[in-house]
């Protein structure tokens, strides 16, 4: 095909036109073979520039077309649509870069940059010749979604999709939704009653007609891409039909097995046939195998002897459901740093020395307690209480580098409440620094300290042990310089926040990234934090890095409107500047399936041939440089272009 | 099994008792301690400058002696312990230092070989620095150990006390747990003790304090004693000389310091072991002691 290529050398103002002879490199350029037309203009990006554009491709029935001008990322979505307003094919409009490569560059040198210019233009005028005329790909979408993790951060997203119009699936491992936040007793900065504020969206995700709400429930296994993910759902063995089930409770009144709660950190008892906590949702039990006596020693039976519907099955096994996705939000949430790991405050041995969770189990008036803060070695209501901030947390040395951001604030909560609770007590707050950085945080905090009396003492704890019935906390007040000791009734750690171990293996399932800490990582630290670089994966909550609860709702919200966005078209479009593979010389080596960060090449067992997945290349060229016989090629940029590329490029 | 051993200076000269029951022990666990043929003093404190090798010229030359003979070497002294590892790790870890030690190391060897025709290969930090305990563990086992108690001490109530050096600093050492260590309880309940765990075993004895500070050294030294007196130690054990001596000594100040104050006497834990294991008296040596543990072994029925 004869090539009829124009090119537009744009000024810039003077920011290119200052340093490059713009006139030069037109008249230039209009001699070189294939290009039809040429000419230069002071804004091209402007309307009457891409006027110019688009009158020239149809006065001179332009085949390509060159824009020689700022990068690719400010203005190439610009032009492209003044090619197809013009009727010529997107993708052989192209820009040349003269600007940030060149005049920006080269200030003062105006020849050799004028020489640049031109050299840098025919690169492009060679690569656009073989430009092929390609169109978005279009993939079927199936507009539902999938949200794993049912704590706040999951619910939100999952009412969010659900209200936005598309069917959600939202999957948690326990027997309830709800996470830590139904754990929490009040919440800062406004001290609203934790459970009040959530249960009432943990009913709604549970009778909202487009979502499918699935308790008990683990991800299998995942496969697919973008729009068309399959989902294997592993229904956990429950030993109770949750389907039959009306929830009457009998089975777990009766039941003899008790072991401990988890839902109360340990703080209480729950029988074997249980349900987490009172406003769970669904209120329905399931039986925990491991402390059953039936499972243990063959006899007992109780429940389901007692059940009025026969719910009780003890030959139960796993089931397994498939499910298809177009899109999956990732909200498995965060536990706490083991406390075992602190060999200087006692390992877990002390009882009174206990985690922010247990204490907001104490501090909670649905807690084992009844909201009463009692030791619970003894029972009895402690009057000098130690919070400690950073356990774990920004201690490189020996735990974790980083800061769990929400223990200043939930420890000045617990301070606080306990100042509440027990007008006579002593509340000692240890700090490296408050970071109160939230809306009412600060003032909170200053509340703290100066209206409750919480005794904020900067600096560290580095050792507790029991002596006398006391837990004697050595530490250091790094204001004054001295060496403090304290003789605490009770101490509250503030735990580092760790993702939930079983996210690691989740995301290896899911091929999403996480970091060395095992946080899911986001597409991009500032402009793109609730998507996975994986397209069709998105984060919320505290998977994604320490949050506390205003956080994680709205990066829920945000990525709950991110997977309304991609819904929002019928079919999934993207990029086809991507991969390709020649299916006649590919000898099966298999090299571009290792090196693809996406999982998009795949091999075709029947052809013994790679294949690249058009709905998952990202076009990054990992397999294109791998391949040992050239046969992956990128659309648009195959060998032979840039060859000639670097051709003109070299040629004078 | 003949294992290299490394007694370094205090164990040659003050604490005799240390190293005679020690390997008296090994001997009947059939452990044979071989004596390095050279050996110097080990540096006795880790060098804290960073710019040097000349520093740790000592313990390396000591490691290169022993990889002569072994591919381990086992030493009891808290302090040899801490310094042999600690630059046993720069051997074989930082290429740059070991490049110059070994450079030293090629020129000791021309100056000695006219008069010990004793040569020093390279050194890369190959042999594996144990301390006695370790080889307990590892090599004989505790569960043997347990097996091979001729006397045991049940009724005998023993805290095992750490010190700084074994444990510290962690990522160098990697000891025990620094903070919640159990070896040495895991040890005395091989031996049947009552095992007492007390929250001190880890703290400071007051260390070279006692030369030229010695009230710091006697408050450190009396935190210790104190705190495993109170969870009613009988003895305490301890792996290092200078351990021994400020725990055992300073009670004499102790006891003008602090009223109704109890003493207890301090023994290396190797004396101990060799009581379980029936060794002759007269090899265990508790005539040594500021605070004689005879009166409390002979009133448990174990001397």
């Amino acid at each position: 095909m004869e090539q009829r290529i124009g090119v537009f050398v744009c000024h810039c103002g003077s920011n290119i036109a200052g340093t490059v002879d713009v006139k030069r490199v037109a008249e230039a350029l209009a001699k070189y073979p294939g290009v039809a037309y040429s000419t230069d203009y002071t804004y091209m990006c402007s309307d009457p520039g891409q006027n110019l554009v688009k009158d020239a491709i149809q006065e001179h029935d332009l085949t390509g077309v060159i824009v020689a001008a700022c990068s690719p990322t400010l203005h190439e979505a610009t032009f492209r649509r003044a090619g197809t307003a013009a009727g010529l094919n997107q993708y052989r409009v192209e820009i040349a870069n003269i600007r940030e490569q060149c005049s920006w560059v080269h200030q003062g040198e105006k020849e050799e940059a004028t020489r640049k210019a031109i050299r840098v233009i025919k690169s492009m005028v060679e690569k656009v010749k073989l430009d092929e005329s390609l169109d978005p790909i279009s993939v079927p979408m199936t507009h539902r979604a999938l949200v794993v993790g049912g704590g706040v951060a999951g619910i939100q997203a999952a009412l969010d999709i659900a209200n936005a119009g598309h069917e959600v699936i939202l999957v948690e491992r326990s027997p309830s939704v709800g996470g830590h936040m139904a754990q929490l007793s009040e919440t800062f900065p406004t001290l609203d009653c934790s459970q009040c504020i959530l249960t009432p969206k943990m009913v709604e995700v549970s009778q909202h007609p487009r979502i499918k709400l699935m308790t008990y429930c683990e991800i299998d296994d995942v496969s697919g891409y973008v729009g068309n993910f399959k989902v294997k759902v592993r229904k956990k063995t429950a030993y109770v039909d949750r389907d039959v089930c009306t929830g009457c409770g009998l089975c777990t009144e009766k039941c003899p097995a008790r072991t401990d709660s988890e839902f109360e950190e340990g703080l209480a008892k729950r029988k074997a046939i249980y349900t987490p906590f009172p406003q769970a949702v669904p209120n329905k039990p399931v039986l925990d195998a491991e402390h059953c006596i039936y499972f243990e020693k063959g006899k007992c039976g109780v429940c389901q002897k007692i059940c009025p519907v026969d719910a009780v099955d003890y030959e139960m096994k796993d089931e397994f459901v498939e499910e298809e996705v177009g899109a999956i939000v990732v909200a498995t949430g965060y536990e706490l740093y083991p406390v075992e790991k602190l060999g200087e405050f006692g390992a877990g041995k002390y009882p009174d020395v206990v985690t922010s969770l247990q204490f907001e189990r104490l501090l909670s008036a649905s807690g084992p307690t009844g909201g009463e803060v009692r030791r619970p070695s003894d029972g009895e209501i402690p009057k000098e209480v130690v919070f400690l901030t950073c356990v774990g947390s920004r201690d490189p040395e020996n735990h974790l580098p980083y800061c769990s951001k929400i223990c200043c604030m939930y420890l000045t909560k617990h301070a606080m409440l306990y100042k509440h609770k027990v007008h006579d007590g002593q509340a000692y707050y240890f700090y490296m620094d408050v970071r109160t950085g939230g809306k009412g945080y600060e003032e909170f905090y200053q509340r703290a300290a100066e209206e409750d009396d919480v005794l904020y003492v900067r600096g560290r704890i580095s050792k507790i042990y029991e002596e006398d019935g006391k837990l004697i906390c050595w530490g250091v007040d790094t204001l004054t310089g001295s060496k403090v000791e304290i003789a605490a009734d009770m101490v509250v750690l503030g735990l580092a926040t760790v993702p939930n171990p079983a996210a690691a293996e989740l995301a290896n399932k899911l091929k999403i990234h996480t970091d060395e800490w095992g946080f899911l990582t986001e597409a991009h630290p500032k402009l793109r934090p609730v998507e996975s670089l994986a397209p069709g994966f998105y984060l919320a909550g505290a998977a994604q890095g320490p949050k506390d609860i205003p956080e994680a709702v709205s990066q829920a919200s945000g990525a709950a409107s991110k997977v309304a966005a991609l819904f929002a078209e019928e079919e999934y479009h993207r990029e086809p500047v991507i991969a390709w593979i020649n299916e006649d010389t590919c000898a099966g080596c298999r090299v571009c399936v290792s090196v693809c960060p996406y999982d998009a090449a795949e091999f075709d067992e029947e052809k013994k041939v790679a294949r690249i997945q058009e709905a998952i290349c990202e076009g990054c060229g990992a397999c294109i440089a791998a391949c040992p016989s050239g046969s992956a090629q990128q659309r648009n940029l195959t060998d032979e272009q840039i060859f000639r590329m670097v051709t003109a490029t070299l040629e004078d | 099994m003949k294992v290299p051993y490394y007694p370094g200076c205090t164990l040659h000269e003050r604490a005799l008792d240390f190293d005679v029951s020690a390997r008296e022990s090994a001997r009947a666990l059939g452990i044979e301690l071989e004596e390095l043929p050279i050996w110097t003093c080990c540096g006795a404190v880790f060098p804290l400058t960073t710019d040097t090798v000349m520093d740790i010229l000592a313990p390396v030359r000591n490691l290169a002696y022993a990889s002569r003979i072994g591919d381990k070497v086992v030493t009891l002294c808290a302090f040899c312990y801490n310094v042999l590892k600690r630059a046993n790790k720069v051997m074989r870890d930082d290429p740059e230092k070991r490049e110059k030690a070994n450079l030293f190391l090629r020129a000791d060897t021309e100056a000695r070989e006219a008069i010990e025709s004793y040569t020093l290969e390279d050194y890369d930090g190959q042999v594996e620095v144990l301390h006695y305990i370790e080889m307990l563990r590892d090599l004989v086992g505790f569960d043997a150990i347990a097996r091979k108690v001729t006397t045991k001490l049940g009724g005998l109530s023993v805290a095992a006390y750490y010190g700084c050096t074994l444990l510290r600093p962690k990522k160098e050492m990697e000891f025990d747990d620094p903070e919640q260590p159990t070896i040495f309880e895991d040890f005395l309940e091989a031996l049947g003790c009552d095992v007492v765990d007390f929250p001190m075993k880890t703290e400071c004895c007051g260390g070279f304090q006692i030369v030229n500070e010695p009230d710091i050294a006697v408050a450190c030294s009396q935190n210790v004693v104190v705190s495993a007196l109170k969870r009613g130690a009988d003895i305490i054990v301890t792996t290092c000389p200078l351990c021994r001596y400020n725990l055992d000594k300073q009670q004499e100040e102790m006891e003008k310091r602090v009223q109704g104050f109890q003493k207890v006497p301090i023994v290396y834990f190797t004396q101990l072991l060799g009581l379980a294991l029936g060794i002759d008296e007269e090899h265990l040596d508790f005539s040594d002691n500021y605070v004689d543990p005879r009166p409390v072994l002979t009133e448990k029925s174990l001397l």
